[in-house]
C-alpha cells in the first residue's frame, strides 16, 4: 500500500508478516494469529491509546480460516484510526486477549466470545455477557439459525 | 458469680450500654454529666459555624478494619427505577461503602446484529434506529454513512445539511432527557418535568418532519426519506428561542444549588487516564478534561462547515458531566442555527437510480418506474463487497458501525460499537469506594440507554 502515514511505515517495517491494506480509505493491518498481542503492544507504543472495539466475523466456508477477529484502534495524538484483523480456525477458535493492554477491550471481547465462541486467552473474566449463562451455542455464527415463532392459525381452509 | 458472668459476656461480645432502659444500673456515661452545654466555650468562627450548623461535616466513618462477614452483596436491578432500564448492578458493600461492583447486562438483548443480517440494506434503518432509542437519528446516520461508503456514493449538500440539523436537534433532546433523569435520580423532581417538557417541543418537530416521535427511519442510505416540511424554519426558530431561556432556568435551579452540588461534586470520578484506558467516549470523556469530539477529529456529513466549540470539564465527576451536557446543548443549538440560515437548495436524495426509488408521481404514469420501485423495496440494492467502520459522535459517545458486505443486498455482518455498552465498563471504577447512595447519581451521569447496551 502506498503513501502510508509515517506511524504505520515504522510498524510495517518492523513486522514482516503483517500486511497493511487500504480498505475504502481506512488502514487495515492483517496480522497473523500468533503475532496478535506482540503487534498490539507495538501499536500501543506507537500512540494508539484507545481500543475502540473488538468484534468478529464468521466466514463459514467462504474462507479457509473460519473466523476473522477485528479490532479498531484510535490514536487521539495522531488523529488516526487503525483496524487490525486476524484469523482463527474452525476447531477451538482462539486468540490472545487485548485486555491486559487495554482494559477497555473487556466487554467487547466478552461479547465476541458470547456471540462467536472465540476464546480470548488471558482475559480476566471470559463469560457470557449478553446471552444467558446457560445458553447453548453462539448466536452470531452463521450456522446458528434465526429461529421462528410458531403461528397458531397457519393452515388455511382447503377449498376444493 | 455475677462478676464472672459479665466478664465472660464482655469477652464474647462488646458490652453495650443502653441508656434508655429504665431500671438499669447506673450508666457509665450520661449525656448531661458535663453540666450545661456551652456553645461559646470555643468561640472561634469555625467552631461557631459548626455549632450553628452552617458547616456540615461528613459524619460517615470510613472504617478500614471491617470484618469479612460485614461484607454484603446487593443486587440493584434489573427492575429498579434508577437504573435507566434493565441494568443490574452487583454491588459488594462494606457497611455503606461500595468496594466492588459489576454491571450485569443482557436483559434487553434482542439480537439486532443477527436481525440486521436478515434485512436488506434499505430495511436496515428500521433495525438500527431502535438501538439507542433516545438518539435514533444518530444510529440511522452512522448506518447510512457506512452503507454509503461501501456503495461509494456521496449525498447532495441539502441532504448533508438536513442530517446535521436533525442529528444536532436529536442531541439536544437526548441531553435533555439525560439532565431530566439525572435530576430525578438525585431528588430534583422538577428537573424531570422540565427536561421532558422541553424535549417535547423537539419531538413535535421530529413528528412533523419524519412522521414519528421516535424510531424515525428518516435518514436512509442515499439521503433522507422526505424533504423538510413547509414552515420548518419557524418551528426550528421557535426551538432556538425557547430552549436557551429554559436552560438559563435550569442553571438557576441546579448550577449553584447546594443540595445538587453536594450530591454531584466529587462523586463518581473518572480520571482522563481511566477514561482513555477504558475507551470511554462522549460526555464522560470530555468531563474528564479530554478535548475529543469525533465531529472535530473525523468530521462527517459536512459538519466541519459549522462553527462550534467542544466543552470540557476538569474533574470528571457527576457535576462536570452535567455541565458538559448543558454546554453541549448550547453548542448544538449554535450548529442548528447555522444550518437553518445556510440550508442549501437542491435534492435531498442522491441522484443514483440504483439506490434512490423513483419519485412518487412517476410511479403513476410509468410501468418501468413501478417495477423499479418494487424491485428496490423487495430485493433491495446490491452493495459491492467490502468492509468499513464508520463512527459518528452520538450523544453518548462514539457510535460505530462495522459493516461487511459480500456483494448481496443484505449485509454479511453488521456490528455496532455501542457507546453505552462500552461506557458501562467505567461504572465499577467510578463507583469504587463511594457511598451506596451515590450509585444512582453515577449511573445517571453515564446516561446509559439499555437498548444501546444490549442491542
Amino acid at each position: 500500500m502506498s503513501d502510508l502515514h509515517p506511524v504505520f511505515e515504522a510498524l510495517d517495517a518492523a513486522f514482516e508478516a503483517v500486511v497493511f491494506e487500504d480498505s475504502l480509505g481506512q488502514v487495515v493491518a492483517r496480522v497473523p494469529n500468533d503475532e496478535w498481542k506482540k503487534f498490539a503492544l507495538e501499536i500501543r507504543e506507537a500512540g494508539f491509546e484507545v481500543c475502540v472495539d473488538v468484534t468478529a466475523v464468521d466466514w463459514m466456508r467462504q474462507r479457509p480460516e473460519r473466523f476473522e477477529i477485528v479490532a479498531n484502534f484510535l490514536s487521539m495524538e495522531h488523529q488516526l484510526r487503525l483496524r487490525m484483523t486476524t484469523t482463527t480456525g474452525r476447531e477451538d477458535p482462539s486468540v490472545d486477549s487485548l485486555c491486559p493492554l487495554w482494559p477497555g477491550a473487556n466487554f467487547a471481547e466478552r461479547e465476541a466470545f458470547d456471540m462467536f465462541g472465540i476464546r480470548f486467552d488471558g482475559h480476566p473474566d471470559l463469560t457470557r455477557i449478553l446471552m444467558p449463562d446457560d445458553w447453548e451455542g453462539h448466536p452470531l455464527r452463521k450456522d446458528f439459525g434465526v429461529g421462528s415463532v410458531p403461528v397458531q392459525f397457519k393452515e388455511s381452509h382447503k377449498v376444493n | 458469680m455475677t462478676d464472672d458472668r459479665t466478664a465472660e459476656k464482655s469477652s464474647e461480645t462488646p458490652e453495650t450500654v443502653d441508656l434508655w432502659v429504665a431500671g438499669t444500673e447506673e450508666p457509665q456515661f450520661s449525656p448531661t454529666d458535663e453540666g450545661s452545654q456551652e456553645i461559646t466555650s470555643d468561640d472561634t468562627v469555625a467552631k461557631l459555624d459548626e455549632e450553628f450548623g452552617r458547616v456540615v461535616d461528613d459524619d460517615y466513618v470510613f472504617d478500614d478494619d471491617i470484618a469479612e462477614d460485614e461484607r454484603m452483596i446487593v443486587n440493584m436491578g434489573p427492575q429498579h427505577p434508577s437504573t435507566h432500564g434493565v441494568l443490574r448492578l452487583q454491588i459488594e458493600l462494606e457497611g455503606e461503602i461500595i468496594r466492588r461492583s459489576k454491571p450485569i447486562i443482557g436483559y434487553l438483548h434482542t439480537g439486532m446484529e443477527k436481525t440486521a443480517e436478515q434485512l436488506t440494506f434499505s430495511q436496515g434503518g428500521t433495525n438500527v434506529t431502535r438501538m439507542d432509542y433516545l438518539a435514533p437519528l444518530h444510529n440511522e446516520l452512522g448506518y447510512s454513512l457506512a452503507v454509503e461508503r461501501l456503495l461509494g456514493i456521496e449525498v447532495p449538500p441539502r441532504a448533508e445539511a438536513m442530517r446535521v440539523l436533525l442529528t444536532e436537534l436529536n442531541r439536544v433532546s437526548s441531553h435533555l432527557v439525560a439532565l431530566a433523569t439525572n435530576g430525578m435520580d438525585v431528588g430534583a423532581i422538577s428537573m424531570m418535568l422540565y427536561g421532558f417538557r422541553e424535549r417535547e417541543s423537539i419531538l413535535a418537530f421530529f413528528e412533523k418532519t419524519t412522521g414519528l416521535r421516535m424510531n424515525h427511519n428518516f435518514i436512509r442510505p442515499g439521503g433522507l426519506a422526505a424533504d423538510l416540511p413547509p414552515g420548518w424554519k419557524d418551528d426550528v426558530a421557535a426551538i432556538l428561542e425557547d430552549i436557551p431561556a429554559r436552560l438559563a432556568q435550569y442553571d438557576d435551579l441546579l448550577k449553584d444549588n447546594p443540595i445538587w452540588t453536594s450530591r454531584t461534586q466529587g462523586v463518581g470520578v473518572i480520571s482522563a487516564e481511566e477514561a482513555i484506558a477504558y475507551a470511554i467516549t462522549g460526555p464522560p470523556l470530555r468531563a474528564a478534561g479530554v478535548k475529543w469530539d469525533l465531529r472535530k477529529a473525523f468530521p462527517y456529513s459536512g459538519i466541519e462547515k459549522y462553527e462550534f466549540d467542544v466543552p470540557v470539564g476538569t474533574r470528571g465527576d457527576v457535576y462536570d458531566r452535567y455541565r458538559v451536557r448543558v454546554d453541549e446543548i448550547h453548542e448544538s443549538l449554535k450548529i442548528v442555527e447555522q444550518v437553518m440560515d445556510s440550508m442549501p437548495k437542491g435534492d435531498y436524495r442522491v441522484d443514483d437510480r440504483k439506490v434512490t426509488p423513483p419519485p412518487r408521481a412517476r410511479i403513476d404514469e410509468s410501468m418501468e418506474a413501478l417495477i423499479h420501485h418494487f424491485k428496490l423495496f423487495t430485493e433491495g440494492f446490491k452493495v459491492p463487497p467490502g468492509e468499513t467502520y464508520v463512527a459518528v459522535e452520538s450523544p453518548r459517545g462514539e457510535l460505530g458501525f462495522y459493516l461487511v458486505s459480500d456483494g448481496e443486498s443484505k449485509p454479511y455482518r453488521m456490528h455496532t460499537r455501542a457507546p453505552s455498552f462500552v461506557n458501562l465498563q467505567a461504572l465499577p471504577i467510578a463507583m469504587a469506594d463511594s457511598l451506596m447512595a451515590d450509585t444512582v447519581a453515577t449511573v445517571a451521569s453515564m446516561d446509559p440507554v439499555m437498548g444501546d447496551v444490549d442491542r
